[in-house]
């Protein structure tokens, strides 16, 4: 029983940890906390659905939601981030936010607001292990994630790209110093984000079958939690963070009850920011003003 | 007054109260992103004053409003430790916690919401809406705006030039925390009802979403935003369900021509050498 809640914990962990990476590269390297992030993580999974249901086949279907969400995210790029260049931080919020209520309304007007069936795409397939029953679609959406994140992590840290990345990270002025083009890295960098939040939203909808224009809020606050507890800008923090916000959830809902979720996950977030605001995995900050 | 138009007023005397609750510890450079868990806090205790104690609602009301500020000074305290995004993050999170504490609180009904006996009616809410924008306009004249303002645009400096730069911080963030007290607190006497999920943090995400929206250059940026984000969407309405898509691509389009949101100090600034040139 309690291997079980774990494994799920994990299977619903591995959602959460795509949104928050797709979230640490944003804040991580353009200190932008881009709250469109859980629209296209519900783009991803409607979309999926809605050429599904015109008749295309799975893998085509996701395809053509990850390219619809890469070209949202630039969009939002162009008309949320670039135009508030050197104005306050929390100003492209705002823009961001737009975009999300956007995508919603227009995914309500498209969709209906009722949630939707996704069809199942590996019926009643499941491997036993033991007591342990794991659906294979969640197995494969596991080992998914995980590669994508090695991957990405192994991006940043060994190759080309990933030390321009680092550098604009690091320093805009002195990246832009170096010869690093930032007007095409950051366009760059909004398409990947989005195709994170986008994949995660399809693989949300492939496991527990159902989708509805407002599956993304709900999920993607809980990846800036995860975000946040693992250590912002950290790839494996994420991880790790997304992991472990998914163990909470699932665990306090099957010991307690669903009304304590958002106390659970929520109050470990506020502690560990109390306690470790850097989060469990993050370089603690570089000494800011007072 | 039709009855319609007194309920839309209504709802942007409440948006009025949550702007100025966020505005001002986004004026010393605080993101409250909690601001529904403050309101939480001012409705049931209000509500839990005048039902199990029969306080009368004008002695409940402060009372909410200040268990709200009390619970901003406290909690205040070890959040401001936090700078930036993780402050904005912490409150974000606290009012997640508020208000499912609350929604599992049987006291006060737990999920099924706690109906309230007092009413109060529009004309109070009006006028409560109304005391505020004032108290924030004498505010914005004080030396206690302008120190805000030192903190948020450069809190070194401010330190440098005797401003307490820490006991600035929480005492925003726990004015602010009481005015969304006062105004959840009427929230409760005024619709007779309070439940938790009205606190969510989409109410605290669009209360911030208008402020910015408006502006927080200037005092007067918050109520703008709050007069925007209530009445734009009546207005749309002959358009349906495409309402709020029309919407959100105005916001997009709005803060891409304005980034710093309507109402700008430099608005202001063009106004007042206008004046003097017309005269001469």
């Amino acid at each position: 029983m309690v291997a079980q809640q774990i494994v799920n914990g994990l299977m619903l962990g591995a959602i959460y940890m795509l949104v928050a990476v797709a979230f640490t590269l944003a804040i991580g390297v353009l200190n932008f906390l881009n709250f469109s992030l859980p629209g296209l993580f519900m783009a991803g999974g409607m979309l999926a659905f809605g050429l599904m249901k015109a008749g295309w086949p799975f893998l085509l279907a996701a395809a053509g939601a990850l390219a619809a969400a890469a070209f949202i995210s630039l969009l939002v790029e162009r008309f949320a981030y670039r135009p508030m260049q050197g104005g306050d931080p929390e100003v492209p919020l705002v823009s961001s936010l737009g975009f999300l209520v956007l995508l919603e309304n227009l995914m309500l007007v498209q969709f209906g607001s009722d949630q939707q069936a996704f069809p199942a795409l590996l019926p009643d397939l499941n491997l036993r292990l033991g007591g342990l029953v794991i659906g294979y679609a969640q197995l494969a959406s596991l080992v998914l994630s995980l590669g994508i994140v090695a991957a990405l992590s192994f991006v940043l840290a060994k190759t080309a790209a990933g030390r321009r990345i680092r550098t604009v990270a690091e320093s805009r002025e002195t990246a832009l110093l170096m010869g690093i083009d930032i007007a095409r890295l950051v366009p760059q960098l909004f398409v990947a984000s989005a195709a994170l939040a986008a994949l995660a939203g399809i693989l949300f909808a492939v496991n527990y079958q159902q989708v509805s224009p407002f599956m993304g809020e709900g999920v993607g606050f809980k990846g800036v939690a995860a975000m946040i507890v693992g250590g912002m800008g950290s790839i494996w923090g994420a991880v790790l963070g997304g992991l472990l916000i998914g163990l909470v959830e699932v665990v306090s809902i099957s010991f307690i009850g669903a009304d304590v979720v958002n106390i659970t996950v929520y109050g470990l977030l506020l502690l560990i920011l109390i306690v470790r605001p850097q989060g469990l995995m993050g370089r603690a900050p570089s000494r800011e003003k007072l | 007054m039709s009855g319609y138009l007194t309920g839309v007023l209504v709802v942007l005397a409440f948006n009025v109260m949550a702007a100025y609750a966020v505005y001002l510890p986004l004026a010393a450079g605080q993101l409250n992103l909690g601001i529904a868990g403050f309101m939480a806090i001012g409705a049931y205790g209000s509500a839990f004053l005048t039902n199990e104690y029969m306080w009368p609602m004008w002695a409940a009301i402060p009372a909410g409003a200040l268990a709200a500020g009390l619970t901003g000074l406290l909690i205040g305290l070890p959040v401001l430790r936090t700078h930036g995004i993780y402050f904005a993050m912490a409150t974000f999170a606290l009012g997640q916690v508020i208000s499912a504490l609350f929604l599992n609180l049987e006291v006060v009904g737990g999920a099924a919401g706690y109906p309230v006996t007092d009413y109060a009616g529009p004309n109070v809410v009006f006028a409560a809406a109304a005391g505020v924008v004032v108290l924030m306009l004498y505010i914005s004249r004080t030396r206690f705006a302008l120190e805000l303002t030192a903190v948020k645009s450069d809190a070194t400096v401010a330190d440098l030039l005797g401003v307490p730069v820490r006991g600035m911080k929480v005492a925003a963030f726990a004015l602010g925390a009481m005015v969304a007290g006062f105004g959840g607190a009427l929230y409760a006497h005024h619709y007779s009802f309070v439940e938790a999920q009205h606190f969510n943090v989409l109410l605290s995400v669009f209360t911030v979403l208008y402020v910015l929206f408006g502006g927080t250059q200037t005092v007067w940026g918050p109520l703008v935003g709050a007069v925007f984000f209530t009445l734009v969407p009546e207005l749309l309405r002959a358009s349906d369900q495409w309402r709020y898509a029309v919407f959100a691509v105005f916001i997009i389009v709005f803060m891409a021509l304005r980034p710093q949101g309507l109402v700008t100090a430099a608005l202001f600034r063009l106004f007042r050498r206008r004046a003097p040139e017309a005269s001469s």
